[in-house]
């Protein structure tokens, strides 16, 4: 067997000791989101994953085609559910030997499958990927408690009629009360909509502010559908063309009319309303992520370079922050690894959870003492200019299927940077529970 | 699906066969169609008449695989005839190969396919020449009406010259005797000499349009989707364009297929320039366009309004002008083929009118008349461009029509039923490959020979 090395150093991956090359977005899909219990009330995680990558898989012609790999989860995910984007990849037009695994950063979720697949692609360990998520509150699991479940267990281990009929007898009502998947946090015990509320509270975010927020969100989803922008990243699904929570003539003044939702006890200064808080939502999305010569190869349009990816987590539980304000100590690491600032971001996309948790973010990066103190700066982070955040809109318009959201997001911008043209950059925040934050730097194409 | 033709049905079983011979009502046949794994041609062809025509159809009809025989077999099954007046001068010349042909009839099979062979009268000398070869086109249309068991009867138009052995007659001959053609009938097929295609090792009749990029508008569903399904069975990479709304659909059918979907309405300003840019980058060629997007708007003209008037026309024709207009300009020759071939979507309501549809027909006359005006545009660069105008096609479209209506419009054909998307398909497949290549600028009608327009 030969020794000499078959491959020159330069040309290999940088795994094996070539240089590492950059990961790109050639396109997404995503089929339109739909509030829990309405468009895709009988229809599973599994079906809607599958048909996100299809619409991918039609726009690209890659019918047949074999991936380096299909990461994707689900936050609300059935046990049976064990291998669902696997699944999902062998249900689809992809090749059936395409691997696929599963991914679970709740609401990040997207955003850790999209982050992990552009670096395995950076190392040359893959050429090609698709990366997103999907969630159902629709088909969401609902779970026996603890009492019944271990009934059921020794019903099934006891031997004898005897043993059957005494397992049987310690059933109790109370054991029978369905146990539906919850957004609350284990730790607390709230909910992240009160969770967000204290913060919101904390922040002296205002009620009008958010309200406006919410309202342009609409305006600027429902003027990017009418304009074509969605055309190349929605393939419509079970009849619903666009998201069903998007409301087109929303307003400051409708908006106001509403009650508040989360907060109550805050009394009079509680602000948060179903109007300016992301609904619970079913859908889909998938990214197609591959090195710039697998793109040549095939004649695809490259959008978009995924630049690098930052992970944060906050003590939401005995520290002082808030369970949604990871991203506000991420970007700021993000940014300082490339030698940036807000001001150098031509899009910022921050996931609009609540309202008031984009609010609380550029209030925090607006504040001089929490930036010095909290994120160690040497002053405020910066504004964000209003007209370059959420251009098309975000999650309050479009809604929040959780694992789906970063694969919309990143999608979405890919192609906002793309038009804006070679060189521009765009930012990536979602927030998630469990008090975790990924972020995301995205250079146009 | 369930059929949409109960009529039909009732026909076809044995207690309706008696039922409606009794009542003397009409019997509409079942039509025979290329299906996948039977041979696209098989048994006795006869061809007769004299003349270098008849010669030169006995070795086209052994080159697509039937027999040519000179004489009508006592025991019937002739799958078609070659009725060959290519030589004719004067009308008095008819008689000897039209009652041939006559006493040929009842030695048909079912669903066998008439060609008559003549020159183009419009080329004719002198009035006894052309008085001649209209007249076979006046008795090509009446034997089509005569035709039973779902046969069929078309006259194919020699012209500028052509021998019936170039590769454009050729290419006409074979479609008009193929089960492709099963619903097309009555009609008069002008065709030049062509160019005879590029020689192809695989086999040119098992896949004509192999490694041909061709796009269809409206491919989500009914007729779009048969012509995308039918073009790719014939060997063509596919894009399909729909509307974004109808995303779905055209998701499934073209990852069944392989191919591309363009979510793209067709009226933009760019939809000419994005389509191209979508054959450019992913396909790095385009040979086909099939201009198949269409809508319909009826009301009578007195109820008419501008939304309804502008946007059938800016769907049905302003949009294959401004398509048309990017592909063929000098700065697309990288990607679209010289010898590209257009076909666009008529309507027979664009040649008889229809109450109603005074915007649709207007439409429509109108692609049958950018057809001809855009036909010495592409003869130049070895192209072609031309129209199919289908009658009654099952549809969910016409499953919607009321009932009377829609049995009328089915009978009032000379094969007494209603096509199908594939028939449809079948022609533009023929229009779109290289074996029409003698065929430019001419409106083809799919329609069972229509009473309406006809």
């Amino acid at each position: 067997m030969s020794t000499e090395p078959r491959t020159p150093a330069t040309d290999r991956p940088a795994l094996a000791g070539g240089a590492l090359r950059p990961a790109v977005v050639v396109g997404s899909n995503r089929i339109p989101f739909a509030r829990a219990h309405t468009a895709y009330r009988e229809v599973t995680n599994q079906e809607m994953l599958t048909a996100a990558i299809d619409g991918l898989v039609a726009r690209f012609g890659l019918q047949g085609e074999r991936l380096g790999q299909v990461t994707a989860g689900a936050v609300l995910k059935h046990p049976r559910d064990f291998n669902l984007t696997r699944e999902c990849v062998m249900g689809s037009a992809l090749s059936s030997e395409t691997p696929a695994a599963d991914v679970q950063v709740a609401c990040a979720t997207g955003m850790e499958a999209i982050g992990t697949l552009a670096d395995k692609i950076r190392l040359g360990r893959i050429d090609s990927a698709i990366g997103g998520g999907v969630d159902s509150i629709s088909d969401s699991p609902v779970s026996y408690t603890d009492g019944a479940r271990r009934v059921l267990f020794d019903l099934n281990a006891a031997k004898t009629l005897k043993d059957r009929v005494r397992a049987v007898s310690r059933l109790r009502p109370g054991h029978l009360v369905p146990q539906p998947a919850g957004a609350g946090e284990p730790r607390t015990g709230m909910s992240m909509g009160e969770h967000q509320a204290l913060t919101t509270h904390e922040w002296g975010i205002t009620r009008q502010a958010q309200d406006e927020l919410a309202a342009a969100s609409h305006q600027r989803l429902a003027a990017a559908y009418d304009a074509g922008v969605m055309d190349d990243l929605v393939t419509p699904f079970r009849g619903l063309t666009r998201d069903n929570n998007l409301r087109p003539d929303s307003s400051v003044e409708k908006l106001a009319k509403l009650k508040p939702a989360f907060g109550r006890h805050l009394g009079d200064e509680a602000t948060m309303t179903a109007g300016n808080s992301t609904p619970l939502t079913d859908g889909a999305s998938a990214v197609l992520l591959s090195s710039e010569g697998w793109a040549a190869e095939r004649g695809l349009p490259v959008l978009a370079e995924v630049v690098d990816v930052e992970n944060a987590a906050v003590d939401f539980v005995d520290g002082r922050d808030g369970l949604l304000m990871a991203p506000v100590y991420a970007v700021p690491r993000l940014l300082d690894r490339h030698g940036l600032t807000l001001q150098d971001l031509d899009f910022v996309e921050i996931h609009e959870a609540f309202a008031g948790t984009v609010l609380a973010t550029l209030a925090a990066w607006e504040d001089e003492s929490f930036c010095r103190e909290r994120l160690g700066l040497s002053g405020a982070l910066g504004s964000v200019d209003r007209a370059k955040l959420n251009v098309h809109g975000s999650s309050l318009a479009a809604g929040h299927p959780f694992a789906a959201t970063g694969g919309r997001v990143v999608g979405l911008l890919s192609q906002t940077l793309h038009q804006a043209g070679e060189g521009s950059l765009g930012l990536v925040s979602v927030c998630a529970a469990g008090g975790q934050g990924i972020v995301a730097l995205l250079r146009g194409r | 699906m369930p059929s949409s033709d109960p009529y039909g049905d009732l026909v076809r079983s044995p207690l309706g066969r008696r039922l409606t011979g009794a009542l003397g009502l009409p019997r509409p046949a079942q039509l025979r169609r290329l299906e996948a794994g039977t041979p696209e041609f098989a048994g006795d062809v006869l061809v007769l008449g004299e003349g270098p025509g008849a010669e030169q159809a006995r070795a086209l009809v052994s080159a697509v695989g039937a027999r040519p025989v000179g004489d009508a077999p006592a025991e019937g099954g002739l799958t078609g005839v070659v009725a060959c007046f290519d030589a004719v001068t004067h009308p008095g010349e008819l008689s000897a190969t039209a009652l041939a042909l006559g006493g040929a009839l009842r030695s048909l099979g079912a669903s066998a396919h008439v060609v008559t062979v003549v020159r183009d009268p419009e080329q004719a000398e002198d009035a006894a020449e052309q008085a001649a070869r209209a007249g076979v086109i006046g008795l090509t249309r009446s034997l089509a009406h005569e035709m039973r068991r779902g046969g069929t009867a078309n006259a194919l138009l020699l012209r500028d010259g052509a021998a019936l052995s170039d590769a454009g007659p050729a290419g006409a001959l074979a479609f008009l005797l193929s089960p492709r053609s099963a619903f097309v009938s009555g009609q008069p097929l002008p065709v030049g000499p062509g160019t005879p295609a590029p020689s192809s090792p695989e086999g040119e009749s098992e896949a004509p349009l192999a490694g041909r990029v061709a796009v269809v508008t409206g491919a989500a569903r009914g007729i779009g989707a048969a012509i995308l399904r039918t073009l790719a069975r014939d060997g063509a990479t596919v894009i399909g364009v729909d509307l974004p709304a109808a995303g779905e659909d055209l998701m499934r059918l073209v990852n069944e297929l392989g191919g591309t979907a363009l979510a793209l309405d067709i009226t933009a300003p760019d939809a000419g320039r994005r389509l191209l840019e979508h054959a450019r980058a992913r396909h790095g060629r385009l040979d086909v366009v099939v201009h198949n997007a269409g809508i319909t708007k009826d009301r009578m003209l007195a109820n008419m309004d501008a939304a309804r008037w502008d946007a059938v026309l800016a769907v049905n024709t302003a949009s294959q002008l401004a398509i048309n207009e990017v592909l063929l300009a000098e700065d697309a020759r990288d990607t679209v083929a010289r010898d590209l071939r257009i076909v666009g979507l008529a309507s027979i309501s664009g040649i008889a009118g229809n109450r109603g549809q005074t915007n649709y027909a207007a439409s429509k006359a109108g692609v049958m008349g950018l057809t001809a005006a855009t036909a010495p545009v592409l003869a130049a660069r070895g192209g072609g461009i031309t129209a199919v105008a289908p009658g009654f096609i099952e549809t969910e479209m016409t499953a919607r029509i009321p009932l009377l209506t829609r049995e009328l419009g089915r009978r009032l054909s000379s094969l007494q039923q209603g096509g199908r998307p594939e028939d449809v398909a079948e022609a533009v497949a023929f229009l779109a490959s290289p074996g029409a290549s003698g065929v430019n600028g001419t409106t083809l009608r799919v329609c069972g020979q229509a009473m309406m327009g006809a």
